[in-house]
């Protein structure tokens, strides 16, 4: 549609597989790949967050508060990080270059597990000097260092868009494909429990599921109880496509052969009938991510997330509301920034898998 | 549409009956007040009882127009909705009115110049517009009125509104209103600007496009009188989706720059666990989005007679 291909001679050449030529598709959209590439980036970096990371999500130093962001520099072949000092009960920090220490490399620092269980304390830089702190973006208002608090919200913000469209594309593929499949009355109810759960603004819907949990929970729950709330808003609209898809799936020759051979339903539905939705599915989970991570964003912005010292990009930023704050120590809105390129790789992926995956033009 | 917030009714109120305690928890750490007057209180709510009970006394309440009691505000829950509900809608139609004001022309200018500067800047735009989400627009747009001062800080009405006339009332309403108007709006110029683009390109591909350039007519009447009005229908089913998203944007916007609509009363109503007001607002910001829906399908059978007719 976009471009008209010429039409070249038709060499005689080995088929390829479907997935063979998705992929040569895909490689030929430099967008999509280089949105790909940002995110293989972004999931190795949580991945190592603590490592990266100078210091743990919940080392705070209230001497530098609102510190702004600095960045090591040169001094002759070394970097440097020079020490700031600040009036008492302001948060005003003058540099004092004179005064610094060499940036260190894969040095020891706070305590943290590797991947979640292997106990660490390296870190890839850091100065080992409390007096000499190294903030990349800058202090919150309890002097932690936001770019450490980034990487770690990372684990939460990416893991969470990925478990959540795993759950609910399964969840809503199973049920489409039986809506589908079987047709008539369990097709109506399912089909009227959809459009209700569509019909209410998703927000409302996420604040009154919010509802039916317990407001303070651990950590570990409250992240469940996330993926949990997104996925069952997320499901409808996959089951109703599915469903679609389904029912005219149901009727062509190799379901008709399969029922004849005395597959059992399930079987027909998960083996013949789901496969063939494959390429749909990859493009609309690939354009969804999004919606489950900025779900979780405006979950802990609004405060019944993720909570404190716990980090994520929501609750990061729900300090950046404050006027005042917002107005002196800006760099409080550095996690909208990485919302915003985990956000846009994901569109430029699913952009291009979808004409990928699009076999017409 | 009635069936269907029943069935959103009923399912709020069962996701409220699984949250443990109610507004009179906080009340019972109180020891001023005794647990008598906690019981009676109860019993006057009827959060006594099971939730399905509760359901059909609430049920009861609202087919007489009656929206319960608020019991954290201490005041009638339909005015307090209705006014809530009013400041969503007007922020929603202004934001919706900018967004097409803009998106359209740009998605006309960007089908007819295809692949031109224009065309590929707006589409960049858009692809960064799709992936801003209002959270960051409205705490930019937060910073931006701190920084410069051009814009009030939140809220819906300055501090001397009640003094003011009408019409000073009124442009007070404005200049509050317009920035949030604004964020909401930008979220979503990006979406219906790719929709009209592709469906002007879709309708210009066709045969009577062709055909009326053949008979030699001018090609801004081929555009505005041929293509024009056929790549419209689709949008106007968008229009439904677009409604759906704006309700949540506003959500977003009106707790981030307090406009008092009712995704903050929603939030206010939450935290306060004021639990009829969760559910009224719910059901409320339900009832908005099916009527614009309802709007949008009588639109598009005015656009289109071939829908008229089935």
């Amino acid at each position: 549609m976009e471009t008209a291909t010429p039409i070249s001679i038709i060499e005689p050449r080995v088929a390829l597989s479907p997935w063979r030529l998705f992929w040569q598709r895909l490689k030929r959209r430099k967008i999509a790949m280089t949105g790909g590439i940002i995110l293989i980036f972004l999931y190795a970096v949580s991945l190592f967050a603590g490592f990266i990371s100078p210091y743990r999500y919940d080392h705070l130093d209230t001497n530098y508060s609102f510190r702004p962001p600095q960045w090591p520099r040169f001094q002759g072949i070394h970097l440097v990080v020079p020490r700031t000092e600040s009036g008492t009960g302001t948060f005003v920090y003058q540099t004092i270059s004179t005064d610094t220490r060499p940036l260190h490399f894969f040095i020891r620092g706070d305590e943290y597990k590797l991947f979640g269980f292997i106990p660490c304390s390296i870190h890839l830089f850091g100065t080992g000097d409390e007096n000499y702190p190294v903030y990349l973006f800058g202090a919150d208002q309890f002097g932690r260092d936001v770019f450490s608090r980034i990487l770690y919200g990372s684990q939460i913000s990416l893991s969470i868009g990925v478990v959540g469209i795993l759950l609910s594309f399964a969840f809503g593929m199973i049920i489409g494909g039986i809506s589908g499949y079987f047709a008539g009355r369990t097709d109506t109810v399912i089909m009227r429990f959809c459009e209700l759960i569509m019909s209410v603004p998703a927000l409302y819907l996420i604040i009154s599921l919010r509802n039916a949990f317990p407001p303070d929970m651990s950590s570990s729950k409250i992240y469940a109880m996330i993926v949990i709330i997104l996925s069952f808003i997320g499901w409808a609209s996959m089951a109703r496509v599915i469903r679609g898809m389904t029912l005219s799936l149901r009727e062509q020759q190799f379901v008709l052969a399969a029922r004849a051979m005395g597959q059992s339903h399930l079987r027909v539905i998960c083996r013949h009938i789901l496969p063939n939705t494959f390429s749909y599915v990859i493009v609309a989970a690939t354009l969804s991510v999004p919606y489950y991570i900025l779900g979780e964003v405006v979950l802990s912005f609004l405060g019944v997330g993720i909570q404190e010292p716990q980090a994520s990009w929501g609750n990061m930023l729900s300090a950046a509301e404050d006027v005042n704050y917002l107005q002196h120590y800006p760099w409080l809105l550095a996690p909208s920034a990485a919302i915003f390129v985990t956000v846009l790789a994901f569109n430029f992926l699913g952009d291009g898998l979808r004409d990928a995956a699009d076999t017409k033009s | 549409m009635i069936p269907l917030l029943l069935g959103v009714s009923l399912l709020t109120f069962a996701l409220m009956a699984m949250s443990p305690g109610n507004y009179f928890s906080a009340l019972k750490q109180n020891p001023q007040i005794s647990p008598e007057t906690i019981a009676r209180l109860q019993a006057q709510f009827h959060l006594d009882k099971p939730w399905y009970v509760q359901y059909f006394y609430w049920l009861e309440n609202v087919c007489r127009g009656n929206f319960g009691y608020s019991m954290a505000y201490k005041i009638p829950a339909t005015s307090l909705i209705l006014s809530r509900l009013w400041n969503t809608f007007t922020i929603s139609f202004v934001a919706m009115v900018i967004a097409w004001a803009i998106a359209i022309p740009l998605g006309i200018f960007a089908a007819v110049k295809r692949d031109s500067w224009i065309d590929r800047g707006s589409s960049l735009i858009a692809f960064v517009g799709l992936s801003i989400s209002e959270i960051v627009l409205a705490l930019l747009a937060l910073w931006f009125a701190a920084v410069t001062g051009w814009f009030p800080i939140g809220g819906a009405a300055s501090p001397l509104h009640d003094l003011m006339s009408p019409l000073q009332q009124f442009c007070d309403y404005g200049y509050h209103l317009i920035l949030p108007a604004l964020v909401l709006a930008a979220s979503d110029v990006a979406g219906i600007m790719r929709q009209m683009r592709s469906n002007l390109l879709d309708t210009l591909h066709a045969e009577y496009i062709t055909a009326a350039r053949a008979r030699g007519l001018g090609e801004g009447w081929v555009i505005y009188k041929h293509a024009l009005r056929n790549a419209v229908n689709p949008l106007l089913t968008i229009f439904g989706y677009s409604l759906a998203g704006l309700l949540s944007g506003a959500f977003i916007v009106e707790n981030i720059m307090a406009w008092p609509g009712l995704g903050r009363l929603t939030m206010e109503a939450f935290f306060a666990k004021d639990s009829y007001l969760v559910v009224d607002c719910v059901v409320m910001a339900t009832a908005l989005l099916v009527v614009g829906n309802f709007v949008a399908d009588l639109l598009l059978a005015w656009s289109d007679p071939r829908i008229r007719l089935e």
